[in-house]
């Protein structure tokens, strides 16, 4: 049976996972104590919820427990990385390299550093969303630090080449930090394999609760440091003060849990529903998929609806169907998406975004129901825009002086 | 956002949507907005010639929810206008019957804009001096 609302907006967020919940439960209750209590069972007991929790954590990325550094979430995570190396390792140089595309929790801080006196490099990316290696490699300087390139992009999906990323790092003296926020969960990320130094990701973003998150931090060839960011108490190595975040932290671990069992399965599973949604609706005029479609979760698609306006196209459906869009409408600022327009997108077609983000319980029955439901929508408004209507009439739209405005 | 039932209403129920004949003489169009601004509003009336009432008017929109409605609004106000009457819709009062937020005034703005730009495409075709407008401010 089709359950309404439709949510697809699992990049933004997605719904906790019962078993997860239940695993957090006797956390709030029974076992409330403070994980860094180490003289009676209360204590014991909330440090050994989060000593297993820290395992299953682990073993999801392919790291040493010891390498796991618990915060607030991935935007706590991403700062720490940034601004903890950038101070850590003042000694060696002051530059880092990061790229246009990256989240705002990534951007913002490197801004941060700049004013600080750092210098950042921002690599532009390819029309499909990657970034060129050799221009990586040509922005190395020996005074680079740290590369930041995320493992996946947030509104488009693409998955960056991430070991030939770290490859370059690494042969140029420099740490690379990944921003793995979209990745871990929904593909294999090994930090070894990948050659990862520090990465940042949430719980949220797979089923757990929010508010919880973690820095991966490399111990061994290289040891890496950061200095930390909250200071107090001592806590994780130092790196974090503050009391755990017990039963977040056992939910997290949960949720790396259930994901390191399912997420084979569960990946082929909702790629095929993505691939039948961005098929369909495909079969429209003018729909165009942002970014790159090979290296990509597979849990993301991003169509630009020519002609049509992406905040009066939600608002077609979007009673029913959650969705996110790249319009200038739908944020604060009134510019549209930055990725998009990354991407080479003009404005038009950044403002003509829609993002599908499909998830643990997205039904086959919800995709067809949204296939219908933006369709027919896409359809309506396309009668009412004049655009379409010049379009159609074989106006060229680039040569009309629109007013300015 | 939530929108009001007016602009949802008008959004699901637009009023006037289509084209006139814009070759005809007594048939002024406007067209302002811009695709990289998010929003065009195609605005067009049909005068009658003998009354120089507004006995017809169409509209096209590409934008939000809340431009789509600031639009078919318009429509319905001028049918049944003199022309002078149609250059007193002030973008406010659109704002007020729709219940627009503060970010969606521009919507309105737009649609005055399309209104006048219309009226003075009618009058140039009909030997009549362009109006001159003040700069509308917040494009």
């Amino acid at each position: 049976m089709l359950k309404l609302p439709v949510y697809l907006d699992n990049n933004a967020t997605t719904p906790m996972d019962p078993r997860v919940l239940e695993a957090m439960i006797p956390y709030f209750t029974d076992h409330f104590g403070n994980a860094a209590s180490r003289n009676h069972p209360f204590g014991w007991q909330a440090e050994e919820g989060v000593d297993y929790a820290r395992e299953q954590v682990a073993r999801l990325v392919g790291a040493d427990p010891k390498e796991i550094i618990f915060t607030s979430g991935a935007t706590e995570a991403d700062n720490l990385a940034l601004k903890g190396v950038y101070e850590m390792y003042a000694s060696r140089g002051n530059h880092i390299i990061t790229a246009t595309t990256e989240h705002k929790a990534v951007l913002d801080t490197c801004k941060h550093i700049e004013k600080l006196g750092g210098e950042v490099t921002y690599l532009e990316v390819k029309e499909n969303g990657l970034i060129d290696l050799n221009e990586l490699e040509a922005a190395m300087r020996p005074t680079t630090i740290l590369v930041a390139i995320m493992y996946a992009n947030n509104e488009i999906g693409v998955i960056q080449p991430v070991k030939e990323i770290s490859a370059i790092a690494k042969k140029h003296g420099a740490l690379f930090f990944t921003d793995a926020t979209q990745a871990v969960g929904k593909v294999p990320v090994d930090v070894l394999k990948d050659g990862i130094d520090l990465m940042a990701f949430t719980a949220h973003k797979m089923y757990g609760p929010k508010g919880v998150g973690a820095l991966y931090v490399r111990r061994k060839n290289p040891r890496v440091k950061v200095t930390a960011q909250m200071d107090g108490g001592g806590h994780e190595r130092s790196m974090r003060s503050g009391t755990l975040n017990v039963p977040g932290i056992v939910g997290f671990g949960k949720a790396c849990e259930l994901c390191s069992l399912e997420m084979k399965e569960e990946g082929s599973r909702i790629s095929k529903m993505r691939d039948k949604l961005e098929t369909s609706l495909l079969k429209l005029e003018e729909a165009y998929v942002n970014g790159s479609t090979e290296s990509r979760l597979p849990h993301v698609s991003n169509i630009s609806f020519k002609y049509v306006e992406g905040e009066g196209l939600l608002m077609g459906f979007n009673k029913n169907i959650a969705v996110s869009s790249g319009s200038a409408c739908t944020s604060a600022s009134l510019e549209p998406s930055y990725v998009l327009k990354a991407l080479g997108l003009g404005d038009d077609l950044a403002h003509s975004s829609l993002r599908f983000g499909l998830g643990r319980f997205t039904t086959e029955e919800q995709i067809d129901y949204t296939i219908d439901q933006v369709s027919a929508t896409v359809l309506k408004l396309r009668e009412m825009s004049p655009l379409w209507e010049m379009w159609k009439e074989g106006i060229d739209l680039e040569k009309i002086e629109w007013a300015a405005h | 956002m939530a929108y009001s039932d007016k602009v949802i209403d008008h959004y699901q129920n637009p009023k006037n949507v289509g084209t006139l004949d814009k070759s005809k003489k007594n048939v002024g169009t406007g067209l302002v907005g811009a695709p990289e601004c998010g929003d065009v509003m195609r605005l067009q009336i049909e005068v009658d010639d003998e009354t120089g009432m507004i006995k017809d008017a169409k509209f096209k929109t590409f934008g939000c929810g809340s431009a789509i409605a600031s639009s078919s609004l318009a429509t319905e106000w001028l049918k049944g206008k003199s022309v002078e009457d149609a250059l007193k819709i002030d973008n406010m009062d659109i704002v007020e019957e729709l219940n627009l937020p503060p970010v969606k005034i521009h919507c309105s703005v737009l649609a005055e804009d399309a209104i006048k730009s219309a009226i003075n495409d009618y009058r140039v075709k009909n030997g009549l001096n362009k109006i001159k407008f003040e700069e509308s401010l917040v494009h």
